[in-house]
């Protein structure tokens, strides 16, 4: 059964590396729904929150292929369920509809989202939220003719108390040294 | 190694790398944006063996066979743009059948990338699905380190091919030169240690079999465990089979080799993998050319799968127990843990298996009635009149199954071939590189006209090097393998697979080998035996029947209990 999940890489911050990774799901043919990379909470170390749909089967090869390149230090995946995430949406709609009526200012209020500017020609929106929200927000200022909309890739933290990185990394110095 | 510093330029400092890996051996082929290493290398003529090929591929190739027979990474030099586009078969087949291989590409100076400059090609993006690692050197300083790096990962853990890719400005530039082997790298785990709850697991489950089958591939030749395995088998009476890159791990004559896995390989192996309790696989993958119909395979066996790559464990068939590791300490670990077993009955049964294969395939092939020759009669009197001793390189097709059904092997390291990749017009540069990895031992290589004319312009390499190389061709006019499929699966329909060949033995004669012609039964045993005994390069045209089939066969997609003994 395919459903949609989660896949959290770890790695090395190197030139060629998001190909190398992105490879692994051409070759098989898995589209990736969505892709965020940036530096994780330690220094040098880069974090990939990648959303595919695809079967659960896939996604443990899929992972272990990820995990295989050399450059990558850890690899995993999770079901939504497990994940806390979020996608961040901008929308720009006509300052006038503003003037018009209150309703804009409604939608904002009730649907959590800010207004980050405004000038005399536009004002930008800003909402935080699951894929469903941020659509339901566009549908709703659609009324009024939004001129802009852009939706970010997901950010995803697992509910583990705290990210084991750094414990992750110090095991990993240590396994090696043991090795020589 | 710390030595005072010195300034090199960046191109000397590649050469020097290489000399602190112990690269004795390069091939290669020069052009624009590598010519100042060639430059480099000049002055290290001495030290340092070069070997032109006439095509990058042949370079590719020659680097594998080499690397195969020492275990030790083979090296290639190749211009950019072109050159490093005839690597990537080569490449390719290396990342396939986990083969070291490091690869220098010259490319376009720095300030060019990205700017369709002359012979520039994107080679870090070419070679990224088919490298184990690649890396871009801009700057001189960055040159030692990256070629410990290209060692240390192409050598350890499951060895591939890697590629950096130096620009020639960073080749003129210069640096002090200060070289320190790798020895880790943060991200990148070579070998898991071995579990020994696992092994116990294994253990207790090969102490309960009544029908335990072992399978090894290429891993016990790469982890050195030939002693290993044959200790544990020797130990537990398991009859062990082989994949197409395992052949040579285990001498022939061992009376627990129970043959070849997989398409054509031996009638036992195959059917009784169905018949099997437990199935114990060692460094090997499960290739669809070995498991078949993977929903039929080894229906009633429990798994027990020892491999290095944390990636193959459950990535075709599931293991009930998986240890992971370096074959030669997982074997040893696990034969401390076996009890000594015998299983005379079953392995009975192989030899009855092997008994009907005798009299429906093998008797035919080895001696057969009919007046042209088969390919397996040359292949069998050739293993014959080098004593069982040589290295075989083969080509891809009818000859190199018939070649790995009836060569005989005494020693390991003894097999060159293209699997996983299937890539004709590797036997011939494969060939030149394992007869410099061995000088004095005889290399033969079988090839089929087919492949021959693929990679035909490395005779003059071999011929330039004075490589005592011995060249089979057995030849049939057709693409054999693909006809028999035409045969069996397209209903005769012959389409494009019948050659008109040139004179062989003058194009040899023309790159300055001997060589000899044979198309008839009374004439092969001298001819071959000439041919063992010829000092030097020696090219000997077999003509074999030009419509044989290879048998036994799994058809495609069929289960390992459906393999055909006859059409």
């Amino acid at each position: 059964m395919k459903r949609e999940f989660n896949i959290t890489v770890f790695s090395e911050n190197h030139i060629g590396l998001l190909t190398r990774i992105t490879i692994v799901f051409t070759r098989r043919k898995i589209n990736i729904e969505s892709l965020t990379v940036s530096e994780s909470a330690i220094s040098g170390v880069y974090k990939f929150t990648i959303v595919v749909h695809t079967s659960e089967d896939s996604v443990k090869k899929v992972v272990s292929q990820i995990e295989k390149i050399v450059d990558v230090l850890k690899a995993f995946y999770h079901t939504n369920e497990e994940m806390i995430y979020q996608e961040i949406a901008l929308y720009k709609v006509p300052t006038e509809a503003l003037y018009d009526s209150d309703q804009i200012e409604n939608i904002v209020r009730n649907s959590g989202a800010r207004i980050l500017e405004i000038t005399r020609e536009y004002t930008v929106i800003e909402k935080t939220g699951h894929k469903e929200e941020t659509q339901a927000l566009f549908e709703q200022l659609n009324q009024f003719k939004v001129m802009q909309f852009i939706r970010s890739g997901r950010v995803a933290l697992t509910r583990d108390p705290i990210e084991r990185l750094s414990e992750f990394l110090n095991e990993r110095d240590a396994f090696l040294d043991s090795m020589d | 190694m710390n030595k005072e510093p010195m300034k090199v330029s960046g191109s000397e400092a590649v050469i020097l790398s290489l000399l602190e890996e112990g690269v004795e051996v390069i091939f290669g082929y020069p052009g624009g944006a590598i010519m100042p290493i060639y430059d480099s290398l000049y002055d290290y003529d001495k030290k340092i063996t070069h070997i032109l090929t006439r095509h990058e591929q042949g370079a590719a190739h020659a680097a594998e066979g080499y690397a195969k027979i020492t275990g030790r990474a083979g090296v290639c030099f190749a211009t950019s743009g072109p050159g490093a586009t005839n690597l990537v078969t080569g490449i390719a087949d290396a990342m396939i059948d986990s083969i070291p291989m490091v690869c220098i590409t010259g490319q376009v100076a720095s300030p060019l990338l990205g700017t369709d400059a002359f012979q520039e090609s994107d080679v870090l993006g070419i070679s990224m699905p088919i490298t184990k690692w690649n890396y871009q050197i801009t700057t001189p300083e960055e040159i030692p380190e990256a070629i410990a790096q290209a060692f240390f990962i192409a050598q350890t853990g499951r060895p591939g091919p890697v590629l950096l890719d130096i620009t020639k400005d960073a080749q003129f530039g210069e640096l002090e030169f200060n070289y320190k082997k790798c020895r880790k790298i943060r991200s990148y785990v070579p070998e898991n240690p071995v579990d020994p709850f696992k092994v116990k697991e294994a253990a207790e489950l090969i102490d309960q079999s009544k029908r335990p089958l072992l399978l090894f591939g290429q891993g016990v030749i790469i982890s050195r465990a030939e002693a290993e395995l044959q200790a544990f088998i020797e130990k537990t009476g398991i009859p062990a089979a082989w994949t197409l890159l395992g052949l040579s791990a285990l001498p022939s004559e061992h009376p627990l080799n129970v043959g070849m896995l997989g398409m054509h390989g031996n009638y036992g192996p195959n059917v009784l993998t169905n018949e099997a309790d437990l199935i114990i696989a060692v460094g090997m993958r499960f290739d669809d050319r070995v498991t078949g119909k993977v929903s039929a395979y080894a229906r009633d066996a429990k798994i027990v799968h020892l491999d290095i790559d944390p990636a193959e464990i459950n990535k075709i068939i599931k293991a009930d127990v998986a240890v992971l590791g370096d074959a030669k300490k997982s074997l040893k670990m696990l034969t401390d843990n076996v009890k000594q077993n015998s299983h005379k009955e079953w392995l009975d049964q192989f030899n009855k298996a092997y008994q009907t294969e005798f009299e429906k395939v093998i008797e035919k092939d080895l001696h057969p009635t009919k007046a042209g020759l088969t390919m397996g009669e040359a292949i069998s009197l050739i293993s014959e009149k080098t004593n069982n001793e040589a290295i075989l390189v083969t080509d891809v097709g009818q000859h190199q199954m018939v070649a790995a059904r009836y060569f005989r092997f005494k020693h390991s390291r003894s097999f060159v071939s293209s699997g996983g990749l299937g890539t004709m017009g590797y036997g011939l540069p494969a060939a030149m590189g394992a007869q410099l990895a061995a000088p004095d031992r005889t290399v033969v290589t079988v090839i089929g006209d087919g492949g021959f004319q693929m990679t035909i312009q490395e005779l003059g390499t071999i011929v330039q090097n004075k490589l005592p190389v011995k060249i089979i061709l057995l030849n049939n006019n057709f693409l054999g393998m693909v006809r028999q499929w035409q045969q069996l699966f397209f209903e005769k329909r012959y389409s494009f697979t019948e050659l008109v060949n040139p004179d062989f033995l003058m194009i040899a004669k023309g790159f300055g080998m001997e060589g000899k012609k044979v198309s008839s039964r009374e004439n092969l045993d001298e001819a071959i035996a000439e041919m063992v005994s010829f000092d030097g390069p020696y090219l000997l045209e077999v003509v074999v029947e030009k419509e044989d089939n290879v048998f036994p066969m799994v058809p495609s997609g069929a289960s390992v209990s459906h393999i055909l003994l006859e059409p």
